[in-house]
Order: C-alpha cells, then sequence, then structure tokens
C-alpha cells in the first residue's frame, strides 16, 4: 500500500510536467484549445489522486510513506536521491496546490482568450505546478532546493510573460534578484547541514538533532552561536525570499506586472508559501533554537504591520491584494515563530482559497475595465458584475477574519497563540498582529468600496461595455468562495486543537513552546469559537476596520485628503515603501553597476585586455625586435658567437668537472 | 723527438690562427676559405699526433677523409664564390649580409 501512495504522489508531480512538455513544445501544432485541454485534464487528473492521497494519509491517517525513486548522485559519503516523502503536512500542501491551480487554469482560459502566449502561458503554468509539487513532495534538501529553484525560474517567466513591457522585464528580474540573494542562504544551510549531520535527508537530519543540539561554531571571532541556531537563521532567510518577508519582500509587488493569474496563483497561493512550508517542515530543527524563533516572530510581526499600511494607500488594485498578500505571509511567519507551526499550516491553506479568490475577482474587474487597473477610474461595479462583487465580499469578509468565515479561525488562532507564546520578542509581535487585524478589514473593504461601491468614475466609453465576465471565469471564482466560507470551520479543530491533529507527526513541538496545546483546552468546537466570537477584541477590531474604510472611502472622501496634508511626512514616507525600493536602487543597483563600471575599465580593460591579453602580443612583438638585432647576417658575427659559445661549454665542462 | 704537447700546441695555435681569420677577416671571402683550410689542417695535425701517439692507423686514415672532403669543399666554396661575384658583384665579407634579420 504504502509503495502504491509513492507512486501517486509521483505521478501527481509527473502529470503536470507532461502537461507542460506538451504544450510548450507542441502548442503550435496542437491550437490553443487543445492546449489548455491538455494540460487542465491532466491537472484535473492529478488533483483527483491528490484528493485521494489527501484522504488516504490525512483523514484515514495511514502512515507516512518514504521512497527512493533515483539516485541522483554518489559522492564519498554522501548520497543524493530523488525521494518523495509523503506525509500529512505534504498530501496537505499538495492538495491545497493542485486544487488553488487548477481553478487557475480553468480562469486562465477566459482572462488570456486574446493573448497570442496562450499556449506558452499554460505551459509555464503546468510547469510551475510541477515545481511546487516536487518542492513539498520532496525528503531530502536538495531536491526540495531543485523544485524552490524551479518555483524561482518559473515565476521570473511568469512575471515577464508580457516581456514587451519594460516594467514586466523589470519587476521579472528584481523578483530573481531577490530571489537569488536569498537562495545563497538556502545554499549555505544544506551546506551546514551536510557538513554537521553527514545527510541530507530530512527524516535522518530530525533524528539525529540530539548529536547535534549542543555544538557551537563561531560564526565570526566573537561572535558564536549554536550550529543549530546557524543553520535556522539561514533557512529562514531562505524562506525570507521566498515568502517574501521584509526586508526582501520588494519583488512581490513588482511582480504584479505578470498575468493576473499569475498573481494568483504564484503570489497569493503557492509559490509565496514555500517559505511557510520550508519553516513548518523544519520545524525539528527550529524548536532548538529560540533565537531563531524569535528573529522569526520579529520579523514576521514586521512584515504584518507594514505591509499592511503600505496596503491601505495604494490605488492598484492588484498592488492593494500584493501587499495583503505579504501582510498575511506575515501573519503566518508570526506564527511559525510563536511555535504554532499548525496555525501557519492552517492560515496558509484557508489564505490560499481567499487570497487566490481576491485575486480571481481582481482579474474579472480588470478584464471587465480593459486592462485598467487603477481604483481612482473604478466605482460602481456592484450592479454591474453581480458575481464577482458577491465573491470579492466573501473573499475580503474571510481575509478580515468575519466569523464564521474561513480567515476568522486561523487568523483568530494565530493571534490568540501569539497572545500565549512566551519567545521573545512576543509581545511587540502581538501588538503588531492586532494592528494589523485592523489594518486588514480596513484596506480590503477599501478596495471593495472603490471598486464596487459610489459613482462610476470612469468614462463613459469604458462603463458601456462593462459586463460580468463569462462563465469560465467566474465558475472558479464561485467554486473558490466555498473552501473560502466553510474550510476554517470544517479544518479549524482537526487542525490546530484535537489530540491526533491532522499535520500528525510532521510538525515537532517542545512541550514548552506548545501554545496550541494550551489553546487546545479551551476549544469547544468550531460553532462555539465563532459565537463565542463577540468576546474577543479581534472581532471588534475587524469591524472597527470596515467602518474606517467605509467613513474615507465613501462617507467623507474629503477627510482622507484632510489628513494626508496634516500627516504629509509620514504620509511621503508611505508613498515611499518606507524608502526599501529607493535604497535597493541607490545601494544595491547602482553599486553594483559602480562595482561592474569599476571591474569593467580596471579589471578587465586594463589588466585582462591590457597586461595579459595585449600585453602577450605587444611583448612578443618587443622581444622579437630587439632578438632580430642578434641576426645581422654577418658570417664573422656568427663564428664569433659559436667560438664564444664553444669556450662557454669547454669552461663549464672543466669547472664543473 | 718532438713531444706530443708540442704537436698539440702547434694544432691549437693553427686552429687559433684559422679562427681569428674568420672573425677578423672582413674583405675577401677567399681567406676565409683559407682560414678553414687551416682549421682542418690544424685537426689534421691533431689526428696525426694522436695516431702516432697512440699507435692506432686510424687516425692517419681519418686525415685522408679529411683532405678529400677539404678539397671538394675548396672546390664548392670557390665556385660559390664566382656565382656569389657574378650576381652581387663583389666578394667583400661584410657586404654580405642577406641572413640579416
Amino acid at each position: 500500500m504504502g509503495n502504491n501512495l509513492l507512486t501517486l504522489a509521483l505521478m501527481i508531480a509527473l502529470l503536470p510536467l507532461l502537461g507542460s512538455l506538451i504544450a510548450g513544445l507542441g502548442g503550435r501544432y496542437i491550437g490553443r484549445s487543445a492546449s489548455h485541454s491538455v494540460t487542465i485534464g491532466l491537472l484535473g487528473l492529478a488533483f483527483i489522486l491528490a484528493t485521494y492521497l489527501f484522504n488516504a494519509i490525512v483523514l484515514q491517517g495511514q502512515p507516512a510513506v518514504e521512497g527512493v525513486l533515483y539516485t541522483w548522485a554518489q559522492t564519498g559519503n554522501y548520497q543524493f536521491d530523488v525521494a518523495l516523502l509523503v506525509d500529512r503536512l505534504s498530501a496537505t500542501m499538495t492538495f491545497v496546490v493542485t486544487f488553488v491551480s487548477l481553478m487557475v487554469h480553468v480562469y486562465t482560459v477566459g482572462y488570456m482568450a486574446d493573448d497570442p502566449g496562450y499556449q506558452r502561458f499554460f505551459s509555464y503554468m503546468s510547469l510551475f505546478t510541477f515545481s511546487m509539487l516536487i518542492l513539498v513532495l520532496a525528503n531530502n534538501f536538495l531536491l526540495m532546493f531543485f523544485g524552490w529553484e524551479g518555483v524561482g525560474l518559473v515565476s521570473y517567466l511568469l512575471i515577464g510573460f508580457w516581456f514587451k513591457r519594460e516594467s514586466a522585464v523589470f519587476g521579472s528580474l528584481k523578483a530573481f534578484l531577490a530571489n537569488r540573494v536569498a537562495d545563497i542562504a538556502f545554499i549555505l544551510a544544506i551546506a551546514a547541514v551536510m557538513k554537521y549531520f553527514g545527510n541530507v535527508n530530512f527524516s535522518y537530519v530530525f533524528s539525529h538533532v540530539a548529536t547535534v543540539v549542543d555544538q557551537t561554531v563561531t560564526v565570526m571571532p566573537g561572535v558564536s552561536c549554536t550550529v543549530i541556531t546557524m543553520i535556522c537563521l539561514l533557512l529562514f532567510i531562505g524562506a525570507m525570499g521566498k515568502s517574501a518577508q521584509v526586508p526582501l519582500h520588494v519583488w512581490l509587488p513588482e511582480s504584479m506586472e505578470g498575468p493576473t493569474p499569475i498573481s494568483a496563483l504564484i503570489h497569493a497561493a503557492t509559490m509565496v508559501t514555500a517559505g511557510i512550508y520550508l519553516v513548518a517542515r523544519m520545524s525539528p530543527l527550529f524548536e532548538f533554537s529560540v533565537p531563531s524563533l524569535s528573529l522569526v516572530l520579529i520579523i514576521g510581526a514586521i512584515t504584518c504591520l507594514s505591509m499592511g499600511i503600505l496596503a491601505v494607500f495604494h490605488q492598484d488594485i492588484k498592488r492593494v491584494i500584493a501587499y495583503s498578500t505579504l501582510s498575511q505571509l506575515g501573519y503566518m511567519t508570526v506564527a511559525l515563530g510563536a511555535s504554532a507551526y499548525d496555525a501557519a499550516i492552517f492560515h496558509l491553506v484557508t489564505h490560499a482559497f481567499f487570497k487566490a479568490l481576491l485575486f480571481l475577482c481582481a482579474g474579472s474587474v480588470i478584464l471587465a475595465m480593459h486592462h485598467e487597473q487603477d481604483m481612482r477610474k473604478m466605482g460602481g461595479l456592484a450592479k454591474y458584475m453581480p458575481i464577482t462583487y458577491l465573491t470579492f465580499m466573501i473573499g475580503a469578509l474571510s481575509i478580515s477574519a468575519i466569523p464564521p468565515l474561513a480567515g476568522f479561525y486561523s487568523k483568530d488562532a494565530i493571534i490568540e497563540a501569539v497572545h500565549l507564546s512566551n519567545i521573545p520578542g512576543a509581545t511587540f509581535a502581538y501588538v503588531c498582529v492586532m494592528i494589523g487585524a485592523f489594518l486588514t478589514p480596513l484596506y480590503m473593504f477599501r478596495a471593495l468600496f472603490l471598486t464596487f461601491h459610489g459613482e462610476p468614475r470612469m468614462d463613459q466609453e469604458t462603463l458601456n461595455h462593462v459586463k460580468e465576465s463569462p462563465w469560465v471565469v467566474l465558475i472558479p471564482l464561485l467554486l473558490l468562495a466555498v473552501p473560502s466560507v466553510i474550510a476554517g470551520g470544517i479544518l479549524v479543530g482537526p487542525m490546530l486543537y484535537t489530540p491526533t491533529k491532522l499535520l500528525g507527526d510532521s510538525i515537532f513541538v517542545l512541550p514548552q513552546h506548545n501554545v496550541l496545546g494550551m489553546m487546545a483546552t479551551d476549544f469547544a468546537g468550531a460553532r462555539m469559537l465563532a459565537v463565542k466570537a463577540g468576546a474577543h477584541c479581534v472581532l471588534w477590531i475587524a469591524l472597527l476596520g470596515i467602518i474606517t474604510a467605509w467613513i474615507f472611502n465613501l462617507r467623507y472622501p474629503a477627510l482622507a485628503e484632510r489628513l494626508k496634508k496634516r500627516f504629509s511626512v509620514l504620509y511621503s514616507i508611505i508613498e515611499s515603501k518606507y524608502g526599501f525600493d529607493d535604497f535597493n536602487q541607490l545601494v544595491f543597483v547602482r553599486g553594483s553597476r559602480k562595482l561592474g563600471n569599476f571591474f569593467y575599465l580596471y579589471t578587465d580593460l586594463k589588466i585582462i585586455d591590457g597586461i595579459f591579453v595585449n600585453g602577450t602580443g605587444r611583448f612578443i612583438r618587443w622581444f622579437s625586435r630587439v632578438a632580430s638585432r642578434v641576426q645581422t647576417g654577418y658570417l664573422y658575427h656568427y663564428t664569433f658567437a659559436i667560438v664564444l659559445g664553444l669556450c662557454a661549454f669547454l669552461g663549464w665542462l672543466i669547472i664543473g668537472a | 723527438m718532438i713531444a706530443l704537447s708540442q704537436y698539440l700546441i702547434f694544432a691549437a695555435m693553427l686552429f687559433g690562427i684559422g679562427i681569428a681569420g674568420i672573425i677578423i677577416n672582413r674583405k675577401n671571402i677567399i681567406t676565409l676559405l683559407m682560414s678553414i683550410e687551416l682549421i682542418l689542417l690544424a685537426v689534421n695535425t691533431n689526428f696525426v699526433a694522436f695516431s702516432n701517439y697512440l699507435d692506432n692507423a686510424t687516425g692517419q686514415v681519418f686525415v685522408f677523409f679529411i683532405l678529400t672532403v677539404a678539397a671538394a669543399e675548396a672546390a664548392i666554396g670557390l665556385a660559390i664564390m664566382v656565382v656569389l661575384f657574378r650576381r652581387k658583384n663583389t666578394i667583400e665579407v661584410q657586404h654580405l649580409d642577406l641572413l640579416k634579420g
């Protein structure tokens, strides 16, 4: 049985790859509709298999299976395998990834209908799904890194999908570079794991933590930390890149240059959750390093708060949702830092549903507005696009943590976990996530009000053409709206509080960090949680956020302008996105350009070209000119040289002997 | 009885004169050819001296060969010299620098 599940997992991963190859290489011959039929069909099959896998492993509790498919490389004492691990965590992730990916594939049929790169788009999306599945299913660091890099590559390709737009090319490059920075840390972490554990298999590493836990390493003279902390910090830096935590978050808003389905697939539901998944997977390591947990907590809190503030001030509907993603990723990171790994994965799952929903709704709006993304030019769309409006509303309510929608359960659990946590920095994080809970409804409902309510602000020409999107776009919205509503209530008990948790032994928590265990004692069923929500201040904070959004955007729009003038300094800081972009532009982009220029002018032109390449030629010409003077052509000079040489040799012979 | 060393000193002097003739002479190719003959004769003297000293006739046989080769060489050298004079209208060594690099 175990082997069958392994084969199943392999098929789930390979089916999208097959679809990608068919659509990518043969797309020109089989045409547009055949391309989307093939990729959607294969992915649908993968989704069905993933559902079966999820059912078998997570719901029926079959033991985790692990198996080597192929030995990748063997060097010395190290062996690198292509090997899959199917446990509760990876089965859950596989299910979510294939589901969201399938929805996005279907949606794309409508959204990209007129695009000349139709087949290419489907090919990339399936390739992305393949990489993500490999990342999730890998049983060792190296194969995970393969998926990790594959995901990074495809995200680069997809952000720059409209490669004729300069901003898209810029955005894709930025995403690629920001991810590279983080990947270096990930590689170093893998190297450290190989050095100290001698093996890259997850199960081996986790079962040998005890042998390494007391070792320390000197990072710099005078600075030393435990080996586990070093590995965890490096891993977390890697996770920061993919999951877009401050200060490596800069690429995510930029990635909105890609087509909207991609924003939904990559930058909301799957790729950005890779970092969260990584840390959750590494929970047996992180548990033994309180400094790392503390850093995770603080970085997550900063991201959650600062990016939430930015989301309130943006005018581009997709960027608002992108900043919202950053903020929600901050929530997940905070949960990881508080050792509430289950809560982080729980929020990841619910977030995948409602954020994909929000993005696809935004895409539907953008489609209706003829690719206009500025919310100042929208308004009053509710009566033209009722289904999009309704689903957007569900997504917004869910993300704002209004009971009994999905977002409520996960976010409430995270806030409560942070409240109980005793990791250093938890108080700070608690304040941040509380303010974040106010900001989330504020920016989400601001977007909702600006887009769907109030007076239409677009020109008459566009207004005449506004209509509800085609069914192929709406069906994924409706299908995603369902889990956005119910997933929380269904999953909250089994995932967080029951003694045999859904994620089971995939997650390891030390008893002294077990905040979820503390919370479980109060838990009395999902319905009670929703009913008693009024007793938590989180709900009231969220409602306050919605009301604030209403006041500022519908009731008294002038108030915002007045405040903007009043606090112009603060506003300009926010306007410049805290200066991260400017800083990067100034220090890294200009700096590396200058460095490159320096190396070009001096190292390359002067030393390599000047001395080595041309220098060799010049030296030979100079030497031969000098040497040719010896060749006078006079016989007596030659003879003289011969005699001299003879004398020299004779002298050497005599003296030497 | 003349000692071996005296023969050898004589031969070495002849050889030195020959070499000096080649190096110092800047004018006439004929002098050059004569100097070469001198060098060959110095070698011959050595051969004969050692042949006598070691009681071995091989050295004297060699002398005949060398004399033959020297004669042939002189003939060829003079022939080349004639052709050279026809082409360049000179046989002065210091004007013959075709091989100058």
